[in-house]
């Protein structure tokens, strides 16, 4: 996985929640410095249900270019095309993202009060799928992660559960 | 009289008693080929957000002729999974979708995230009414769930329909992708009360603590 600098963009993405404290981070000064020194040149943001809204900003030499937006259909091409994705701890998202093939920080949200989403996002970091931060490690996570440590996420077969079904079903499999 | 009565209540007792037996000792065997000739009515227990997302995902992937006519439960206080499954119905191939009718409905939610016990008990109570109430009703063949608290009195009432009655309920649990060390309390229970005739898991860590649990590979 290539550290891409000169296409793409980072992507931040909540989903449908409202996950204020991550785009609040990623939209700091901090973390701009820590994407610009990463050779991110932008970012969009994704803010579902939240309030605080980032700065938009059209980019220059010194700063990232900035954009977001709420909600959209479909998130795909955000996803097929972000150079980095900084995803909330949603499996939807996570497992859209890794299916992407596109490298990926997960920030898990430590206000919700059962984070059962931790467990999903350790264990695809264990495996080197994925890249597991807080709001308060995340500007440290992108400073020192290594994207050439990554594996790609390897295809599923979803369809294994249908035919477990079908066959205990008694329903021939053509 | 009072004997007689006595010897009924007793006799009508050891039946339920002895059907109650009978359906966990066959829960999970696999059905007879002879069943399976025809479509199998099927409830959808739908829960919030990624609950909904990974149950309408693989509903998506079963073969629709098969499983069908297909009827979504949801929450009352659930105001996005339906209309969801219907957009999904209707993208479904129209002839196949025409035969048999999707149906939708709502049942009462036994507690909401931060309700106090006292009236929680009430409320279960209701939810589990209404459970029995849908069950009967809809008779399904086969009853999937993926976690949601809504799925409990909707398995339980599935369990009583097969002890009540010779109606056999295939009941299948799919625990959601992101238990991977631990099981949701739903599927916790549901495992404990051996009452699912198919519980699936998606990470292997949970199969070697949950030995009944079977482990296909993941839905996503």
């Amino acid at each position: 996985m290539e550290r891409d600098s000169t296409r793409g963009y980072v992507f931040v993405t909540v989903g449908t929640t409202s996950f204020d404290a991550l785009v609040r981070i990623a939209d700091s000064r901090a973390c701009r410095e820590a994407l610009l020194s990463r050779g991110y040149s932008s970012v969009v943001f994704q803010i579902g249900r939240g309030s605080y809204i980032p700065q938009k900003s059209t980019g220059d030499e010194d700063s990232l270019k900035t954009n977001y937006f709420t909600f959209a259909p479909s998130l795909a091409d955000f996803i097929k095309n972000a150079a980095l994705i900084i995803s909330h701890a949603g499996s939807g998202s996570i497992f859209e993202a890794l299916r992407a093939g596109r490298p990926l920080v997960v920030v898990a949200n430590d206000a919700l009060m059962d984070n059962h989403q931790m467990e999903l996002a350790e264990e695809l970091a264990e495996s080197k799928y994925l890249f597991c931060a807080s709001p308060g490690t995340l500007v440290n996570t992108i400073t020192t992660m290594d994207l050439s440590s990554l594996i790609r996420y390897p295809a599923s077969t979803p369809l294994a559960v249908v035919q477990a079904l079908d066959q205990f079903l008694g329903f021939s499999n053509q | 009289m009072k004997m007689e009565v006595q010897w009924l209540l007793w006799t009508v007792f050891s039946i339920l008693v002895f059907r109650f037996a009978f359906a966990l000792w066959s829960t999970g065997r696999a059905l007879a080929p002879c069943l399976s000739k025809r479509p199998f009515c099927t409830l959808i227990v739908l829960g919030s957000g990624g609950h909904t997302a990974e149950m309408l995902d693989l509903v998506s992937m079963l073969n629709h002729e098969r499983y069908s006519p297909r009827c979504y439960v949801a929450a009352l206080t659930d105001n996005m999974s339906l209309s969801k499954a219907q957009r999904l119905e209707e993208s479904f191939i129209p002839q196949a979708a025409a035969n048999h009718k999707a149906r939708y409905l709502q049942i009462y939610r036994s507690r909401e995230v931060g309700q106090s016990y006292l009236t929680s008990m009430v409320t279960t109570t209701i939810g589990m009414a209404h459970g029995l109430w849908i069950v009967f009703r809809i008779r399904p063949d086969i009853i999937l769930c993926n976690g949601p608290g809504t799925c409990l009195p909707i398995c339980i009432a599935g369990f009583l329909l097969k002890i009540l009655s010779f109606k056999w309920v295939v009941m299948v649990y799919i625990e959601s992708i992101a238990r991977v060390r631990k099981l949701s309390l739903t599927g916790l229970l549901l495992y404990k009360l051996c009452l699912m005739d198919q519980f699936f898991v998606q990470w292997p860590k949970l199969k070697n603590k949950f030995p009944r649990a079977q482990y296909v590979d993941r839905l996503m």
